[in-house]
């Protein structure tokens, strides 16, 4: 008896001294990082105070007068995803490119699921290790606004890119409008099929924002194409196997079928990849949101004509100076300010706190084989 | 079930009687899935008759054909009553490294290729079967702790890059649309494949002895079987074939990245349930299988064909598999009676 | 005695996970300062607060021979549910209500599919996994919901009153019911009983444990317990969406069998569990905090499971390898 309370003891007293020693530590550390975080956030009302006595006129901010030395986090979706390792890289011209030209210095991290649950931790490592700055393509619109609205109270500028979430950042680095998205990927099928014909849309998750929101926009300009139909929309999930299958269920359903769209990355080189042979390849239409090195066999063999994007690289760089803009007081995110984004030239702040890229770029076989991402 | 020891002459024409009715039983099980499938696809054809064209039905045996593949190395695995759950990450670390051996050296040989893939499959199975085996501890434990790391050094691999289609050689990008008389390549190939190795397993020594080491370790090893070295091999054989099927994954996707194969394994072991093989090993058959990695692609590609919505597919995948696993221990139990009432009629 | 014989292996491999939490904990702080700050301590807890939760039934059931693969799908069901009848104007209370009954019927149903109709768990889990998934995309299908009043979301945001800043509600949450999982298992005959019944189930059947009926109430513990994790993770992330916990499952388990808990049934222990939990929160945590590979994690999770199945073999792994 008294030997198995002893053996229990002696293994008790592991975990306790542990979640002691854990407790002791952060009892002490968190009085000495609290003047750390209050001098952030006197700072940061100070600039937006600055800001806010001028925001009457649109501000502009001079190069000079940006903050160096910031501690900035780069977090996309997932890690592993070369769309967003073209953004955010330094090799790419990205956002740690332009961060690096502006004496800050910048970290890539994410999960690799791309999901709250694999994103979120990596925003919070982020904070606890001193982020002024998080820029961040949200894997959902709404929950990562706790975390994402926490870090905002401790004085960390947020500006999201790529994908949003409205309610919780200082500003949204849009890569095209969203309308602008929607309707050139049907104004290309009409184009290709003489304004006549069935369509599909092979999309994303059902639940994704952006996807939902083009959608919309393409339903809308389908409209001023009176000898054009929907056939319907189908999920591919961003999965290669489920997005190969519900366009070769398209096929199927719809015999008359004669563009598809499918304006995410995944889906349009999974239904490429079902389109490229004799039977599909030129009869049925495809265009959609692909990177240039995932489509250059496609455009090359005649599978796909023509599709859209917009240079990711060029993103994140715009999102690296809009946010460092922000954090160095010289504009809020609030509509109507002006900025300088380097090479890319001066942006002003549309409606909702949203900077807009430029239109989305179109590819064919023309320029295709220019461009390396 | 099948015995493995050899009965005494008086009792030999019993034991043949008895094992014939376990043998027509377990035709019966895998012919009650054949016809689920056919009823199934009878149904959906009558719905949409465009079901059962040469393109969907092309479409559904191309996208059966790695399943299948997957399914064959699974089961065997099973029977031995045992577990692979690596299999998902060794689809995509093959995958890759495989369609990066195109990208980083153009013209190399299509076989190669196939080799390199089987190569790294191996590798992992022989990894597997080792711990397995030698170690004697619980597959699920060590097959779930590969899956983590395998995948791990998949995305340290990889990173943020991928092998595009243009990186391919078309040839290579091919394989999975050319046809033979309207059947595609890989889905006869996968055929054979599938027909050696239910031969294998009902034929020789060695594939009849993981149904005894399924059916009750402890008496195997006893019996004398080298339980340790079937094992082994049981575990490098699927690891081979989820090697080659990761190469067959980027020839039908062409676009490669970290992310290939991720969440397959659980697919797969629902195949091989569905297809009739016991979780707990000592009975099922590689055709069995083969027929239920089918019949779960086929209702995926209905839902689809039919426009009805993606969302009720995962709940009719889950019912499916609780009614064959029902289905299964019924006839399992009903069959256990009926032999014992047997042997105690001729005692 | 005959239980300290039994508690002695498990013994040997948890003061071994004490030392890796040590050790984690000693290396993570050193590598960076932000490691054992009160903010951070926080973040562990909210990220890892559900997972661990779950870990509890999951051990139960998995002491008892049995295992339950639908636990990330019960909590998706919950958090559709939740989402679902919130968005239909139900009171919150009502709705509570509703996911404990579900839950505990979603276990029931799983409990009575491996007791009354002698399933394999590892199979029947299978296709619940897929079943409640399956449910929880009927009830949502792509739709978000995340309207849900402050009152509850914050417990995503704030600690619990009087604790300091560092404890999260589901961390709290997580302690109370570890000490009442543990004494349950290690003090209580019904404990006992599970041991007893995952070392045999024919020998506890024949000395009069009641085998059917405790499987099937740690099942519908288990459900209601994912149910409960489902609701936290639902407010703390303000989101209901049907791909919520997509996959937890395998850390739910990798977790109970890095722990020391035998996969064949009778034995483990819930210390070992709670150590577990802070050794996979711990790592993550460490590899993300320091600017090691944070893509080793899986690396690091699967090596540690091998080690759990090796180390406290080792001795007579060695003795056979040299007699072979």
């Amino acid at each position: 008896m008294n030997l198995r309370r002893a053996r229990k003891l002696a293994l008790a007293l592991p975990v306790i001294a542990a979640v002691g020693l854990a407790a002791a530590c952060s009892s002490s550390t968190s009085s000495s990082s609290a003047p750390a975080s209050t001098s952030a956030a006197a700072s940061s009302a100070a600039a937006s105070s600055a800001g806010a006595s001028s925001t009457s006129s649109a501000s502009t901010g001079a190069s000079g007068s940006l903050k160096t030395g910031l501690k900035v986090f780069v977090i996309p979706k997932n890690l592993g995803n070369s769309y967003f390792t073209t953004a955010d890289s330094a090799g790419s011209g990205g956002a740690i490119a332009a961060l690096t030209t502006l004496g800050e210095t910048g970290t890539e991290t994410s999960g690799t699921a791309a999901t709250p649950a694999s994103q979120i931790p990596a925003i919070q490592a982020a904070v606890s290790k001193g982020a002024n700055i998080l820029l961040v393509s949200a894997t959902d619109p709404t929950a990562l606004c706790p975390t994402l609205k926490s870090a905002m109270s401790r004085g960390i500028t947020v500006v999201t890119y790529d994908s949003d979430a409205p309610t919780c950042r200082n500003a949204f680095i849009n890569q095209a409008s969203t309308a602008q998205i929607g309707t050139s990927e049907v104004d290309v099928l009409a184009k290709e099929l003489n304004d006549t014909g069935q369509i599909a849309i092979v999309s994303a998750a059902a639940s994704a924002t952006n996807q939902n929101a083009w959608i919309g926009y393409m339903k809308t300009e389908l409209a001023k194409y009176p000898k054009m139909s929907l056939a319907g929309v189908v999920y591919g999930n961003d999965d290669p196997t489920t997005a190969t299958q519900v366009t070769q269920g398209l096929l199927q359903q719809y015999p008359n079928l004669k563009g598809i769209i499918s304006p995410t990355t995944v889906g349009i080189a999974a239904a490429a990849a079902v389109l490229d042979t004799a039977k599909y390849r030129g009869k049925i239409a495809l265009t959609g949101l692909g990177t240039p090195d995932e489509m250059k066999k496609y455009v090359g063999d005649g599978t796909v004509k023509e599709f859209v994007l917009w240079n990711p690289a060029n993103l994140g760089y715009l999102a690296a100076y809009a946010a460092v803009e922000i954090a160095s007081g010289q504009i809020t995110g609030a509509t109507g300010q002006t900025f300088t984004a380097g090479k890319l030239g001066s942006y002003t702040i549309g409606a909702n706190n949203t900077v807009l890229l430029g239109p989305p770029t179109v590819f064919d076989s023309t320029n295709v084989n220019n461009f390396n991402f | 079930m099948r015995a493995a020891i050899v009965p005494s002459r008086q009792q030999q024409p019993e034991r043949l009687r008895q094992s014939g009715l376990a043998e027509r039983v377990f035709r019966i099980r895998e012919s009650g899935i054949l016809v689920v499938l056919v009823v199934f696809v009878a149904v959906t054809t009558g719905v949409q008759h465009r079901f059962l064209d040469v393109s969907n039905i092309q479409f559904v045996l191309v996208d059966t054909a790695s399943f299948a593949l997957l399914a064959l190395g699974e089961t065997m695995v099973v029977i031995s009553r045992n577990v692979d759950l690596s299999v998902g990450s060794v689809v995509g670390l093959s995958a890759y490294l495989s369609a990066s051996l195109f990208a980083s050296h153009p013209g190399l040989p299509i076989p190669v290729v196939f080799l390199a893939g089987l190569g790294i499959g191996l590798a992992c199975g022989i990894a597997n079967g080792i711990m397995v085996a030698a170690g004697r501890v619980p597959s699920l434990v060590v097959t779930l702790a590969t899956l983590y790391i395998i995948r791990g050094i998949d995305i340290l691999v990889v990173g943020g890059n991928e092998v595009d289609a243009n990186q391919l050689p078309n040839a290579f990008l091919d394989i999975p649309k050319d046809t033979v008389g309207g059947i595609p390549d890989i889905a006869i190939a996968v055929a054979v494949i599938i027909a050696a190795g239910a031969y294998y397993l009902r034929t020789y020594r060695s594939g009849r002895d993981l149904y005894a080491i399924g059916s009750n370790p402890d008496a195997a090893r006893l019996a004398g079987l080298p339980v340790g070295r079937r094992v082994f091999t049981a575990f490098a054989v699927s690891g081979a074939i989820a090697g080659v099927a990761g190469v067959l994954w980027s020839a039908q996707y062409g676009t490669i990245n970290s992310t290939a194969g991720t969440g397959y394994e659980l697919q797969v072991v629902s195949a091989v349930v569905v297809g009739g093989v016991a979780i707990f090993g000592g009975s099922g058959s590689v055709t069995g299988a083969a027929i239920g990695a089918l019949l779960l692609t086929t209702i995926s590609s209905a839902l689809y064909v039919l426009g009805i919505s993606s969302f009720w597919d995962q709940a009719i995948w889950g019912l499916l598999l609780l009614v064959a696993i029902a289905l299964d221990q019924t006839l399992t139990e009903r069959l256990t009676s009926a032999l014992r009432k047997r042997r105690t009629r001729h005692e | 005695m005959s239980k300290l014989i039994r508690l002695q292996p498990a013994l040997r491999w948890e003061t071994g996970l004490a030392v890796v939490v040590i050790l984690i904990v000693a290396i993570g702080s050193v590598a960076s300062p932000d490691f054992l700050t009160g903010n951070n301590l926080f973040s562990l807890g909210l990220s890892n607060g559900e997972i661990a939760i779950m870990t509890l039934p999951m051990t139960l059931i998995i002491i008892s021979g049995e295992i339950d693969l639908s636990v990330a799908s019960i909590l998706g069901m919950s958090s559709a549910l939740l989402g679902f009848l919130w968005a239909r104007g139900w009171p919150m209370p009502a709705i509570f209500v509703t996911l404990a009954v579900v839950g505990v019927l979603a276990g029931a149903i799983n409990g009575l599919l491996v007791t009354r109709l002698r399933l394999p768990s590892l199979a029947v889990t299978i296709g619940t996994l897929a079943l409640y998934r399956g449910v929880a995309l009927i009830l949502l299908g792509p739709n978000t919901v995340s309207d849900f009043p402050n009152a509850y979301t914050n417990l995503g945001v704030n600690a619990v009153p009087f604790t300091g800043n560092d404890m999260t509600y589901s961390t709290l949450i997580f302690i109370v019911l570890a000490i009442v999982f543990g004494v349950v298992l290690h003090a209580t005959p019904f404990g006992r009983s599970i041991y007893a019944m995952g070392a045999s189930a024919e020998a506890a059947q024949f000395s009069g444990i009641r085998v059917k009926r405790i499987k099937t109430i740690l099942y519908m513990v288990s459900g209601f317990i994912c149910a409960l994790a489902g609701v936290l993770w639902t407010f703390r992330l303000n989101t209901a969406v049907q791909n919520n916990g997509l996959g937890l499952e395998l850390s739910v388990v990798a977790i109970v069998l890095l722990a020391g808990v035998s996969i064949f049934g009778g034995k483990g222990s819930l210390i070992g569990v709670v150590l577990a939990v802070l050794a996979f929160a711990g790592i993550q945590n460490a590899l993300l905090l320091t600017n090691f590979n944070q893509e080793a994690t899986g690396i690091v999770t699967g090596a540690l499971l091998l080690a759990s199945v090796f180390l406290p073999n080792a001795g007579r792994l060695l003795r056979r390898l040299s007699h072979s």
